[in-house]
């Protein structure tokens, strides 16, 4: 963002006030679709997506992610990747669990 | 002795070293509260039951607080624009708003939230779910005691910097910045997975 001038930065501020509509508009939907009755792995899924949306928004706006350097991006895909190998790790325990209770 | 690149971006990675510096602690902080998330997505799926959030926890106070994390992230980011735009004044403005809007929040989830719990006998070791809530909240909530901290100090003392090296001065309150957005999108997954599921 260095060396950004006046008026881009004002057509950021535009952005910023159209994510954060689109970020309380969403936060009242995910309140209304947990209401539905739906089942628990549809809702978790409904909710999951939702929060998803708002979090690329935050990251892509608030944060610069959408106009970010490579390295920014290399340092976050390699974060995620980190993540599911130590998700997998995690919920890989989960037979050991069962296994413990019956 | 100058530090290096803290205001022009490094040649090699075409930022300067404090964005970078900032990203590579996030990714830290993706993985700590990334083995909680899994720790909680082990906790619910090895249970045999598990309490509806919304039935324990009180959903319209967690919705006026992700409404209050999302405005002070709108605050931050036009604190750092208003630094953009050379207007100081706004800049004092939309951080101060920032500040009380985190301090809001702790007063939200402390006095109105854990308070009652508290009084109703409920504890992180009353069961497996109110462990991960406060584990998880409580973490998070060490994280917007920090950025009040922080953003604080850029209110304050830490200002006086624009007079002296303003461009600098505006990196700062971008990694600042960066920082608390990321404790806005943490809350952004804690809610609906806490509150609402």
């Amino acid at each position: 963002m260095e060396n950004t001038d006046v008026q881009e930065v004002k057509r950021h501020i535009r952005v910023y006030l159209y994510t954060f509509s689109a970020l309380a508009v969403l936060t009242v939907v995910t309140v209304a679709a947990a209401s539905l009755n739906v089942a628990v792995g549809t809702g978790i899924f409904i909710a999951m997506v939702i929060a998803t949306v708002k979090g690329t928004l935050v990251a892509g706006n608030f944060m610069h992610l959408f106009s970010e350097k490579k390295l920014v991006y290399l340092v976050l895909i390699i974060t995620v990747f980190l993540f599911f190998v130590m998700l997998c790790i995690i919920l890989s325990t989960i037979n050991d669990q069962v296994l413990s209770v019956s | 002795m100058e530090i290096p690149y803290t205001v022009s971006p490094r040649p090699d990675t075409g930022i300067h070293n404090g964005k970078l510096g900032i990203w590579l602690f996030l990714a830290s902080e993706v993985m700590l509260f990334g083995a909680l998330f899994s720790t909680y997505i082990l906790l619910r799926t090895s249970a045999i039951d598990w309490p509806l959030g919304s039935d324990n926890l009180n959903v319209p106070l967690g919705t006026f607080n992700t409404l209050i994390l999302i405005i002070s992230s709108v605050t931050m980011v036009m604190a750092w624009a208003s630094l953009m735009m050379k207007d100081f004044k706004k800049y004092k403005l939309y951080m101060g708003l920032t500040i009380f809007l985190g301090i809001l929040f702790l007063v939200v989830k402390i006095a109105f939230e854990y308070a009652p719990k508290f009084a109703h006998h409920h504890y992180p070791s009353t069961n497996t779910f109110f462990g991960i809530y406060f584990v998880l909240t409580g973490l998070h909530a060490l994280h917007v005691l920090g950025g009040i901290l922080v953003n604080g100090y850029f209110w304050g003392p830490g200002s006086k910097m624009w007079k002296k090296a303003p461009q600098q001065f505006i990196n700062r309150i971008e990694i600042a910045g960066l920082y608390w957005h990321f404790v806005d999108l943490v809350w952004i997954f804690l809610f609906p997975t806490l509150y609402l599921l």
